[in-house]
């Protein structure tokens, strides 16, 4: 065992709970395919999948059976190199996004100066899964979808930044930890910065493409957009990619506006991963709410929201948290 | 770090390469978005993380999803590939190459002749630097880049107007 020495044993371990976060976050991204059905079922005044295992808890394990034993078919008019990257596209960048996320204080992947802009580089990566799918099908109402989302993200990447920029000029830093830390001593940050919270959710809504952002796979208008040629596991990875990325904002939102691992008031320092879990868990459902009680709008009205409303309220809240920092110098 | 600095020029080189080369557009976008990544890259080996997660954000993230856009709705088929087959013949581009080549040896004398001693220190710029220096040394440039771009917004708006689709 001579190897073993403390440095190498540090690299170890800190590897492992990589991967042990890495698994979480799927595991949960999975989890939630049937949470979401029980869920809405359960609102919409019906049962939902209760069939496999008690409450229908392993309908996950049914659902992957199918999956990976369907067929893996590439249609023939398919360009097979971007069609087949699409979906890998789609699962990894927002599963890519979490390691900037600070779980608990000895728990975390990377501790990154520019960690909120890797996020934003990550959501601008995001997007690519739905271009490429959508042209490389060679469908039509794959391309449509692929339009859609790429008009809705031109529309939604601007404020996506600024709306948080406010934060970053309070605490001074990119650091995620630096943000938390900060939120600590003074106050959340979601009463000061109450505008960037409302801004940052509908956009992170919105790099999730889910409801009401979901008009690139509007299935009464366009049968399910860009993934409608997919089928098997690569349709699947879109679909855990889409609940990857709900795990991955709610946290951003815990970690950006509810103090991350701390407990209100300093409630109960001795668990802070429960803290992070209860809060994320918290966005997680108001995610599946949202779409189990809101209508879908067009997506010029989305278009126009964002930069009519949505765009001009950042830069509102940015320019009068500038002034109060400056002020308070 | 000059070990990664050297790989990822080297990717990025390659897939700038395949950018020219290659006869499918929307193939050719991908390998220009794998080479903004290699600069990135390029910039993160450098210890220069800012300016390296901007190249990402603005240039792979915004400025490329319009070019994949137009390109996707222009649906270029198998008409345009044939065509880029015809432009990539050796009489068309050997001469470029020819004339771009004995510009790479005179850059390389260059480099090679003036007795540049800079390494690369893997120490790290941060984003506080950057902001300090460019609305310091560097402020008149900034500013005339915004009228610039405030220029663009302007004309945009001109030719996105409601009433200029009605003349028409």
């Amino acid at each position: 065992m001579s190897w073993l020495s403390p440095e190498m044993a540090d690299i170890v371990i800190q590897i492992l709970k990589s991967l042990v976060i890495m698994l979480a976050v799927v595991v949960c991204g999975a989890l939630l395919s049937w949470v979401e059905r029980r869920l809405l079922g359960l609102w919409q005044d019906r049962y939902g999948p209760n069939r496999v295992g008690p409450f229908g808890a392993f309908q996950l394990g049914a659902d992957m059976v199918k999956m990976f034993f369907k067929e893996d078919w590439n249609p023939p008019f398919v360009d097979k190199l971007i069609f087949t990257l699409a979906p890998v596209v789609a699962m990894s960048a927002l599963l890519i996004a979490f390691v900037v996320i600070p779980v608990t204080p000895t728990w975390g992947v990377a501790d990154l100066n520019i960690g909120l802009l890797f996020f934003f580089a990550m959501a601008g990566l995001a997007v690519y899964a739905v271009l490429f799918a959508g042209w490389s099908s060679n469908n039509k109402f794959a391309l449509i979808g692929a339009l859609r989302a790429s008009a809705q993200t031109l529309s939604y990447e601007v404020f996506l930044g600024l709306s948080l920029m406010g934060i970053v000029a309070q605490v001074g830093s990119f650091n995620m930890r630096d943000i938390v830390d900060y939120q600590a001593q003074n106050v959340w940050f979601i009463i000061p910065q109450i505008l960037g919270f409302a801004t940052f959710f509908i956009a992170g809504v919105a790099v999730t493409h889910r409801h009401p952002f979901d008009q690139p796979e509007a299935e009464q208008e366009i049968a399910d957009g860009y993934h409608i040629e997919y089928a098997g596991m690569k349709w699947g990875m879109f679909f855990v990619g889409e609940y990857i990325g709900i795990v991955m904002v709610s946290a951003l939102l815990v970690t950006l506006f509810f103090g991350g691992w701390h407990g209100p008031f300093g409630l109960l320092p001795e668990v802070p991963f429960l803290w992070f879990a209860l809060k994320t868990g918290f966005f997680i459902m108001l995610f599946i709410l949202l779409r189990a009680s809101l209508p879908r709008p067009r997506y010029d009205q989305v278009m126009a929201f964002g930069w009519k409303v949505c765009l001009p309220l950042t830069l509102i809240n940015l320019l009068v948290t500038g002034a109060l920092v400056l002020a308070a110098q | 770090m000059e070990f990664a600095f050297y790989f990822s020029a080297g990717i990025a080189v390659l897939a700038t390469l395949r950018v020219v080369t290659h006869t499918n557009p929307v193939h050719a976008l991908l390998y220009f978005i794998i080479s903004l990544l290699a600069v990135a890259m390029c910039f993160f080996s450098l210890g220069a993380p800012f300016a390296g997660i901007l190249e990402i954000i603005v240039y792979a993230g915004a400025i490329m999803v319009l070019f994949v856009f137009v390109v996707m709705m222009l649906n270029l088929g198998s008409s345009t590939m044939a065509q880029e087959r015809q432009w990539l013949k050796p009489g068309i581009w050997f001469g470029p190459a020819a004339l771009s080549l004995v510009l790479l040896i005179e850059l390389l004398y260059v480099l090679f002749s003036s007795d540049v001693t800079a390494t690369i220190t893997g120490e790290s710029v941060d984003a506080k630097a950057v902001g300090v220096h460019l609305f310091g040394p560097y402020l008149l440039a900034v500013e005339l880049a915004s009228m610039l771009l405030l220029a663009a917004l302007v004309a945009a708006f001109h030719l996105g107007r409601p009433e200029a689709k009605e003349l028409s």
